[in-house]
């Protein structure tokens, strides 16, 4: 399946230590406050995909998810998922290598 | 808020000569009325986003240090829940009152770990924060259980009883303001507290327990930081808590939830919003005091630099008044002064982190792509000296359709969204077409108009005629997907305990069923 999503080769790298660590992942696109609009990688167990939300495709072996009122909001975008310096807030793995995951986006088909 | 600022000179940074601020090299837990060290002896890096230079090291705890302050929680909770409400506000009280002698202090350190300007910590945010403890110092001595007669010879007596031991994760955008809003009626309702501090501001509340060490008593309230991943999960998801409340973005705020469920627990979540705040034509039938807090009330998308979850991040402006509103309000947005957040003339600071500017420049990008006009800013300005590679925005108004993602996302940066609209109705229409509903400011002389469009927008707090105000009672919460659960007001200490009903009978007959 073609995806929606796909990741820079730092991303691909960081999945790889963390699944080494935690066990196979999952990213959820994020909304809302402080970190909001961040992606948020989590153990694949912590944070099942519920119904309404989309799988983008999957970066590495990590599957992508994006909550389905919020795909509609941002017309179904394409995204690219980067690395860059700093921790972020949230509960995202990435926190603890002082980094955090950033998305590139573009307006879907 | 008033903002009443009359030091001239900046103040000295933390540990600088002459700063109101000492400073350690390094910063434990504060654990059971202790400074512990974390057991894993890791230690983080802390930056000042006005620099981007380290200036002390804290804390980088691991799971276990979490389970140390739940063990001095635990320990304390039954002598602490069994105080007095009188005992319990007094120790409220006390806080407020050393925050109060330390206020100039605090602000120092708040503005300069967050990078908000020290007129808004002076202004606001201590202030607030104090009077919040003095509001629910008073609310708990006023609270009462009530009576039921269910018959003349039986009576149902409700309590409110303490929770226990809750855990409570705090954003960086208020570091000291967001904890006083959760401390605050967790221990005036009797219960203990384990607190996470957000990573980029994990220092400021640590200068706040130095000074409230000796009036709290141990293991009522206990502070661990480090990364959400690790810490922030092993409390949240821990048994051993009775609630937990949560600011911060969407996935968390399920994940939080999550794990309420999973342990049987309630749990309060705070997750943002994207408000309107909209200008009816009749703003400009005078021009007086009204029409200039108007302006100021457009301008304050760039309060805290725009890191605030009721942000006013989209300006809806009646079309008729467009042009003449928006060029005085652009004309106020050119004068705001950037620069060191610990000088009092400046107005606007740095992000707080790298991630945050990075993510500001990335909306504004696609907002220009998505075609939205640039009416002011746009770009990370020069700075000079010791704070050229802080992590500055400059004020910015793109103008658009709210079926742009820059009207639909929330950006948590000085990024105002701003378009126009027809009549009332269309007012409305565009306010509620968002996924979030938490604040939204209106704008009108004709007060039966506000009261209208007050009570027909979906969102938890509607501000009329002002905007940003913060008071203690209060209620505040979201709507739609801005979160569950409220913060402030009263009816906190009803989230902050449970209800025990002794159901008694002074009936001696039995039922006679068997």
């Amino acid at each position: 399946m073609p995806g929606r999503v796909s990741a820079t080769p730092p991303v691909l790298e960081l999945l790889e230590r963390l699944g080494a660590r935690y066990g196979p992942l999952v990213i959820h696109q994020s909304g809302g406050c402080c970190d909001g609009s961040s992606p948020i990688c989590l153990p694949a167990g912590e944070l099942p995909p519920g119904p309404a939300d989309v799988l983008l495709g999957t970066v590495g072996d990590t599957p992508v998810y994006i909550d389905g009122d919020q795909d509609e909001r941002w017309k179904r975008p394409e995204l690219v998922i980067g690395l860059s310096h700093g921790a972020a807030m949230g509960f995202s793995l990435e926190g603890v290598e002082e980094m955090h995951l950033v998305v590139h986006s573009t307006e879907g088909r | 808020m008033a903002i009443a600022v009359d030091t001239p000179t900046v103040f000295a940074a933390p540990g600088q000569p002459g700063s109101l601020v000492e400073l350690k090299s390094r910063y434990d837990n504060f654990i059971g009325g202790e400074w512990v060290a974390p057991v894993g002896g890791a230690y983080r890096e802390n930056l000042s986003p006005a620099t981007a230079e380290p200036f002390c090291e804290v804390a980088d705890s691991t799971p276990a240090d979490i389970e140390l302050a739940l063990d001095a929680a635990h320990a304390a909770k039954d002598a602490w829940g069994r105080r007095s409400p009188a005992e319990r506000a007094a120790v409220l009280d006390a806080i407020a009152d050393a925050m109060q002698e330390n206020l100039e202090m605090l602000a120092v350190a708040e503005s300069w770990e967050n990078g908000k300007p020290v007129r808004e910590t002076l202004g606001a945010d201590l202030p607030l924060a104090i009077d919040h403890f003095r509001y629910f110092a008073g609310a708990v001595r006023a609270e009462e259980g009530s009576i039921s007669e269910i018959d003349e010879q039986t009576y149902a007596y409700h309590f409110r009883e303490p929770l226990g031991v809750v855990g409570q994760i705090i954003p960086f955008n208020f570091p000291l303001l967001m904890a006083a809003w959760k401390i605050a009626p967790a221990l005036a309702g009797g219960n203990c507290t384990v607190i996470k501090p957000a990573s980029p501001t994990p220092w400021s509340l640590l200068k706040l327990a130095e000074v409230i060490e000796d009036v709290v008593p141990p293991g009522v309230l206990n502070i661990v930081n480090g990364s959400g991943a690790e810490v922030g999960r092993a409390l949240g998801s821990s048994k051993r808590i009775a609630k937990i409340a949560f600011t911060g973005e969407t996935v968390t705020g399920r994940l939080i939830m999550g794990y309420a469920a999973q342990n049987l627990i309630p749990s309060t979540t705070e997750l943002g919003g994207k408000s309107p705040n909209i200008f009816f034509e009749d703003m400009l039938d005078a021009d007086d005091e009204l029409l200039d807090k108007a302006i100021e009330g457009l301008v304050l998308y760039a309060f805290n630099k725009g890191e605030v979850c009721t942000c006013p991040s989209r300006a809806l402006i009646q079309e008729s008044i467009y042009e003449e509103f928006m060029g005085r309000a652009l004309e106020r947005i050119r004068a705001i002064s950037q620069g060191n957040p610990l000088d009092p003339s400046t107005q606007i600071g740095p992000q707080v982190s790298r991630a945050q500017l990075e993510k500001i420049e990335s909306y504004v990008q696609i907002g220009l792509d998505e075609g939205a006009e640039l009416l002011i800013g746009g770009h990370a300005p020069v700075m000079e000296g010791e704070l050229a590679d802080g992590y500055y925005f400059e004020p910015t108004v793109l103008k658009g359709e709210n079926s742009m993602r820059v009207f639909q996302e929330e950006i948590f940066g000085p990024v105002l969204a701003v378009t126009t609209f027809r009549d009332e109705q269309e007012a409305l229409e565009i306010a509620n077409d968002t996924m979030y509903g938490l604040g939204a400011g209106v704008w009108t002389r004709d007060g039966s108009r506000a009261f209208r469009m007050g009570r027909a927008i979906q969102a938890g707090r509607v501000w009329t005629n002002c905007y940003h105000l913060y008071p203690a009672g209060a209620a505040f919460g979201g709507y739609k997907s801005s979160g569950v659960g409220r913060e402030n007001h009263r009816m906190m200490l009803d989230h902050y305990t449970q209800t025990k009903c002794l159901l008694v009978s002074y009936d001696p007959k039995p039922l006679g069923f068997f």
